[in-house]
């Protein structure tokens, strides 16, 4: 796109590597830290001072041996009790490409921290102890990365050391998978891998005990499953952030409309409806600084001239004339409840939608979704902490969205309750 | 396929800008914190990308221990002067002077641990709402459980057990009086992604990154940079070598790489091969296992 990137690949390639999100759910009986803690040391991206201060924290807490699992817990509480509480962020990069860890603790209760781990994910990574198979939590985390549309999971069977490393427990699980969990998920590219992450196998390196598995390992699944269609480049969506306006003798009559693309794909010259307003015209420039581009896509953030006068703000929308959002009130959602302090019908709370800050009335409870079982109940009318319901609510002002299957940016947004400010809801528009 | 692949860069350039525009946009009186680093200079390049033709809409502060390199101190200056931004520098030797904060004594005293204070002070004193920190996850087992926005209470502390959950990419910067958010732009950039941003972007550094002659002792296995106000152990000696700084901190905590990296591409080299992680190198962190997490929780940057 320019010259400055083709500076950069003359310096050994490793400048353009695609960057890949994955989240992990598990608990520390699945040994969901133990394989994290593989794919970092195995892929060098656990140096030896982080190794040493794990050593340390190992036989502080009497293990024998190193607990690859201490790598992820980053909170003195959690390494006293063992467990992860909160969402970690894990790096490490290999020649192909860059990874980025979202580290979510499994168990029911922090299903909230699943759902925030998974909504920014490409990938989910689900294990299973090969010893138990397919479990409730299985289940849970498979419905919870379908619910947030992420288009792609992995499942990990490991601790195949303990069933010594035998295809048929592996092969059974794998239909238990396909015939009890895989055929209720939105989800379409489903892998299967055998591992031990305590041992190594199948993790980074081919397993020398499990010859039988032919298939790639877990870091090569990793890097090769493709991404770059699952997002939207059919509607052009452009949620204005911050108006650039110099007043400044050489740019005296600028105005940029700044913001990141969250669909679809903006070329110079194309017709543009601003929204509310519905004013139209046409993009004279599409900027990231200096540099001008032809065209522009998610995920770049931009800044966009247009070649009339019009009056857009923060919260508005510039969108592809062709395509315009839907513009409504009265929203139907699927909401994960992130609160202890249950959801208050009748209350107003505030609403974030792309840069829109708008406030809103929860109408009605349609139906819980028990994330375990995927049964609908439309009898119980509360919704809690770590709840999934089919909500209804109706806002102050017309949201301008998509649903949430056919954009995950214009078609989310988060309930923030008044007084607090805290982040009480996750919302996904149907 | 089609062919709106993004590079990891790209992509970590477009979140960085993103969040810096909405600082703008949720916050009434944002500061970036500067502190010469390349963190902080890589922000910096990014909030001027972002606003770009118009001036960044940022005040800058540096807290400044007073113990620098003065390569450093040099290079901010010629910074600001250049892009016609305003830097404030809190200095922690007034928070000594009025008597808020007590220096450390002895060979091993940093100031490092009083400059929380400082900060916490200019952030009341000028009113701040929001202090944008160039602070990564990747550093340092405490800051990957941190937040883009983080919440700070009246008193300035981090509760990092009762963190608002960030999903996608909205953040939620809303806060009730005498409350103010850190917000980290760079959040998820590695070490290895900034020094390849930099010589992507053409950056210029300041010189102490490269390899350079400098008095050096050896502390701990520690190489650090002899200054008039560091006390000298017995048994420590001043040597010259060749050195250069992995990270810029305070003079009294910066440990010194031994290397003879002259250009960029040396120094992804190195990056690349060493096996000691950036903080390695830091004795502020050296402390105790949770050293950062406890004076992040007190509101340290």
């Amino acid at each position: 796109m320019t010259s400055r990137q083709d500076n950069g690949s003359q310096h050994g390639g490793y400048l353009d590597m695609e960057l890949l999100r994955f989240t992990t759910a598990g608990s520390v009986d699945d040994g969901k830290s133990t394989l994290i803690g593989r794919l970092l040391y195995d892929s060098k991206a656990i140096f030896d001072d982080q190794m040493k201060s794990i050593e340390k924290a190992s036989t502080r807490l009497g293990g024998e041996e190193v607990n690859l699992a201490l790598v992820t817990d980053g909170l003195r509480s959690e390494r006293e009790q063992g467990i992860t509480i909160d969402v970690a962020y894990r790096y490490f990069a290999t020649p192909k490409r860059k990874f980025i860890i979202a580290d979510t603790p499994g168990h029911v209760e922090y299903t909230r921290n699943m759902v925030t781990g998974a909504s920014s994910a490409n990938v989910a990574l689900i294990l299973v102890d090969g010893r138990n198979g397919v479990l409730e939590q299985t289940r849970r985390h498979s419905f919870i990365a379908s619910l947030l549309h992420i288009k792609h999971i992995v499942l990990c069977v490991n601790k195949m050391d303990l069933v010594d490393f035998k295809q048929e427990e592996y092969e059974q699980i794998k239909k238990d998978y396909i015939d009890n969990v895989a055929s209720k998920l939105n989800v379409k590219d489903i892998r299967f891998v055998p591992v031990s992450a305590k041992l190594g196998d199948n993790i980074v390196d081919k397993s020398q005990n499990m010859s039988w598995y032919t298939g790639p390992t877990l870091l090569e699944l990793l890097e090769t499953i493709e991404i770059v269609n699952d997002k939207n480049i059919d509607e052009a969506r452009l949620p204005v952030q911050y108006v650039v306006r110099p007043q400044n003798d050489k740019f005296h009559d600028y105005r940029g409309y700044a913001g990141r693309v969250a669909g679809g794909v903006f070329q110079k010259g194309d017709s543009v409806t601003a929204l509310p307003s519905g004013k139209t015209s046409k993009i004279k420039s599409i900027e990231i600084a200096e540099q001008a581009l032809d065209i522009a896509y998610p995920p770049l953030s931009i800044t966009m001239t247009l070649e009339d006068d019009i009056d857009v703000s923060r919260g508005n929308m510039i969108v592809s004339s062709e395509s315009l959002p839907q513009q409504s009130q009265d929203i139907t959602a699927m909401v994960c409840w992130l609160s202890a302090k249950p959801m208050a019908m009748g209350q107003r709370y505030l609403v974030k939608h792309t840069t829109h800050d708008l406030k809103c009335l929860i109408t009605n409870i349609v139906y819980k979704l028990n994330i375990n079982t995927l049964d609908l109940n439309y009898e119980e009318k509360s919704v809690g902490l770590n709840d999934i319901a089919k909500i209804q609510l109706k806002t102050t002002e017309p949201l301008l969205f998509d649903t949430y299957a056919n954009n995950r940016i214009t078609g989310s947004f988060i309930i923030i309750e008044e007084g607090t400010n805290n982040t009480v809801g996750a919302c996904m528009i149907e | 396929m089609n062919n709106y692949t993004v590079k990891h860069l790209q992509e970590l350039e477009a979140e960085s800008i993103y969040v810096l525009r909405e600082v703008a946009s949720q916050f009434e009186n944002p500061v970036m914190l500067f502190s010469g680093g390349k963190d902080s200079i890589v922000m910096f390049h990014l909030a001027r990308k972002a606003f770009y033709p118009a001036k960044m809409p940022f005040t800058l502060m540096h807290i400044d221990t007073g113990h620098n390199f003065q390569e450093t101190i040099e290079f901010r200056d010629q910074l600001i002067a250049e892009n016609g931004v305003t830097l404030i520098a809190a200095m922690v030797q007034e928070s000594i002077d009025k008597g808020r904060v007590v220096e450390e004594q002895g060979p091993d005293a940093s100031r490092n641990m009083l400059q929380t204070t400082t900060l916490l002070d200019a952030i009341t004193e000028h009113k701040f709402d929001c202090a944008m920190g160039g602070g990564r996850r990747d550093e340092e087992k405490a800051r990957a459980k941190e937040r883009f926005f983080s919440h700070r209470d009246v008193f300035g502390q981090w509760d990092p057990k009762n963190q608002r959950p960030e999903l996608w990419n909205i953040f939620n910067g809303k806060k009730n009086m005498g409350e103010h958010f850190r917000v980290f732009p760079i959040s998820n950039w590695t070490e290895m992604d900034v020094w390849q941003y930099i010589l992507q972007e053409e950056i210029e550094m300041p010189s102490i990154y490269y390899t350079h002659r400098r008095k050096v002792f050896n502390r701990n296995g520690q190489w650090l940079a002899w200054a008039p106000f560091m006390q000298l152990k017995e048994n420590e000696k001043v040597e010259e070598l060749d050195v250069r700084c992995r990270t810029i901190g305070d003079i009294t905590c910066t440990g010194l790489t031994l290397s003879k990296a002259t250009s960029l591409e040396d120094i992804i080299q190195e990056v690349a091969a060493t096996r000691i992680t950036e903080r390695g190198g830091r004795a502020d962190d050296q402390r105790s296992e949770s050293a950062m997490e406890d004076r992040k929780r007190e509101g340290y940057f």
